[in-house]
């Protein structure tokens, strides 16, 4: 099973590859928001971010079936998901970012969700009558998300002098990932062509004029263009994705072929 | 049961003719099965008892979420991930729940909080013990969720209203809980490997103990618990209750085709009911005190997550008020 993934993992037809890209954003970023389990700054975020991460294992599955119903070589969404190696994830790179403090959760959290919500928006009008249905639903879910985090990026960022200063820093550390989600390359682009990719540049366009207007409510700065960093849609990570799927794939791999 | 050995403050149980007048239409009451209100003149002991068995109640539901989230990075498939993620955060809401019935005998969340933190306040002796491989989210949802439904059920009859009510809303998801942990083992023992069962059973052999022990000690020589019988804070009794729990589980550990590490553990067809070992009350006793294998890192993780949060809380309320302010401004203005 492992050679079989192995072998495939890199070729993907083009819609399944898109497919897998949605599927771990939400499986990555999922398994961050449960680090933060039992160590959360009040019980109702305790709550509030098991409940995200919840929303987001949920929607990876949903995509992750869609993918293994076109590819039947995948098997099941387990074995997607537990035997693939950091060079075969697909997610943004700012899923995987350390959790950090809980502005540094907060300020991902915020800048992933505005374009996740504008992305399954756009996606609800998918040709591919599957991804529009998955999508639909997951919108749902994730407009909630988006709210929650915007509150969060205004109330540390006009909260207190010590608060504004972490959220900033936060904003800032998190920029360079920001562009990833609007770069499209030419698997997208073709599948943009055919209706149904989201088109990310009317999105970027969307994503840039509303985070603006947070980051002035919230008596922040947009941060000045420096360098991006990209490459997780195509397999290129950084340095924490591989610890972090060590743990999560630990105890599935430790014993191949069990059912739990 | 999540609250063990709750201090009545009473040495020794008042006969009705020492009784006040107050008192007197207060026990009149309980005894009649009337519920009392937050608003109702109650005895300072039983306040205090309330405060105390549903503070405890409710710190083990928040430390409970440590020995669980200790595998929730590491559950071996997205179902189990969803099925824990949930269980932990209806554990959760659950804390939430019991603060706030706490909150109308006039204690704050804040202050029952700072108890916990600062060792004041106790909670269940279960949390105190390693999640030590995967079939403890079993073992924890059968027997651990398994023990607090048993004190539970019969809660939801208990004298105070509130508390009550939520026994009444916690009861049907801790049953959830329960059954999906036993399926958790369930599916383990009929579908596993060779060390998928031995998981199992390890699993079990650590907490069928502890879990007996969740009920607090026995029933002689215990003034708090006749007090609580009395005021029908409590309904039935240590032993009574952790017999139910005993005779209800074996069955089903028959059916895993697992056994518990008790060899004086059988059926007694005189009495209709399951004999079993002594249980090792200096094990329970020290745990209580503090010497549990988790104690000191149960208790540390929660402090720290609470300080590492205090500049977050001190920006929330910031913000609230400037809001608020704001919003005053504006009236003013228009
Ligand atoms: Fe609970
Ligand atoms: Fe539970």
């Amino acid at each position: 099973m492992t050679q079989l993934l192995t072998s495939i993992n890199n070729d993907h037809d083009a819609l399944n590859t898109y497919i897998l890209r949605m599927a771990d954003n939400g499986l990555i970023l999922g398994q961050r928001l449960c680090e933060w389990c039992a160590n959360a700054p009040v019980l109702e975020e305790e709550t509030a971010l098991m409940n995200t991460s919840l929303d987001l294992f949920g929607q990876a599955r949903n995509w992750l079936n869609y993918a293994v119903d076109r590819d039947q070589r995948l098997q099941d969404c387990d074995a997607i998901a537990m035997l693939r190696d950091e060079r075969s994830y697909l997610n943004l790179l700012i899923c995987e970012q350390d959790n950090g403090h809980f502005a540094d959760t907060m300020a991902r959290h915020y800048l992933f969700d505005v374009w996740h919500r504008l992305t399954l928006e756009e996606l609800c009008h998918s040709h591919d009558e599957t991804i529009a249905a998955i999508a639909a639903k997951s919108v749902l879910e994730v407009r909630y998300h988006e709210q929650r985090s915007r509150n969060w990026v205004l109330r540390l960022g006009d909260g207190t002098q010590l608060s504004h200063e972490r959220m900033q820093t936060a904003i800032n550390n998190i920029w360079p990932y920001v562009a990833e989600m609007f770069d499209q390359d030419q698997l997208e682009m073709e599948l943009m062509a055919q209706g149904i990719a989201a088109d990310q540049t009317i999105i970027a366009k969307q994503w840039h004029d509303l985070v603006a207007q947070t980051l002035i409510e919230a008596t922040l700065k947009t941060p000045p263009e420096s360098y991006n960093q990209m490459g997780g849609k195509q397999g290129l990570h950084t340095e924490s994705l591989g610890i972090m799927l060590a743990e999560m794939q630990s105890l599935y791999r430790a014993h191949p072929g069990a059912t739990w | 049961m999540y609250a063990q050995m709750v201090d009545t403050g009473v040495k020794s149980l008042k006969h009705r003719s020492e009784m006040s007048a107050d008192e007197q239409a207060f026990m009149a009451r309980i005894d009649n099965e009337s519920k009392i209100e937050p608003q109702d003149w109650m005895p300072d002991a039983y306040r205090k008892t309330l405060v105390r068995q549903i503070s405890q109640h409710a710190h083990s539901e928040i430390i409970g979420m440590q020995p669980e989230g200790n595998w929730l990075t590491r559950a071996p498939t997205i179902k189990r991930k969803l099925q824990l993620a949930a269980k932990i955060q209806d554990e959760c809401g659950h804390g939430q729940y019991l603060y706030s019935a706490a909150e109308t005998l006039g204690v704050g969340r804040d202050q029952l909080l700072d108890q916990l933190h600062t060792g004041k306040a106790k909670y269940s002796s279960i949390f105190n013990y390693p999640t030590l491989n995967w079939a403890d989210m079993g073992a924890v949802g059968w027997l651990v969720d398994g023990a607090a439904i048993v004190n539970q059920v019969v809660l939801q009859r208990t004298s105070y209203g509130p508390y009550s009510r939520a026994m009444i809303r916690i009861c049907k998801e801790e049953s959830f809980h329960q059954r999906q942990g036993y399926e958790i083992l369930l599916t383990m023992m009929q579908k596993g490997t060779p060390a998928q069962k031995d998981m199992v059973q390890d699993a079990i052999n650590r907490f069928w103990w502890p879990s007996l022990m969740m009920f607090g000690p026995n029933d002689d020589a215990s003034t708090n618990s006749a007090q609580s019988l009395a005021w029908k804070i409590k309904r039935k009794s240590n032993d009574e209750l952790r017999q139910m729990f005993i005779d209800q589980t074996v069955p089903q550990l028959e059916v895993l085709g697992c056994t518990a590490p008790d060899p004086d553990l059988q059926w007694n067809p005189e009495t209709g009911h399951y004999d079993f070992g002594e249980i090792d009350w200096s094990e329970f006793f020290n745990v209580i005190k503090g010497n549990g294998p988790c104690n000191k890192q149960r208790l540390e993780k929660k402090v720290k997550a609470h300080e590492n949060g205090t500049w977050v809380r001190d920006a929330a309320q910031a913000y609230a008020t400037k809001q608020q302010a704001g919003a005053a401004t504006k009236k003013e203005a228009s």
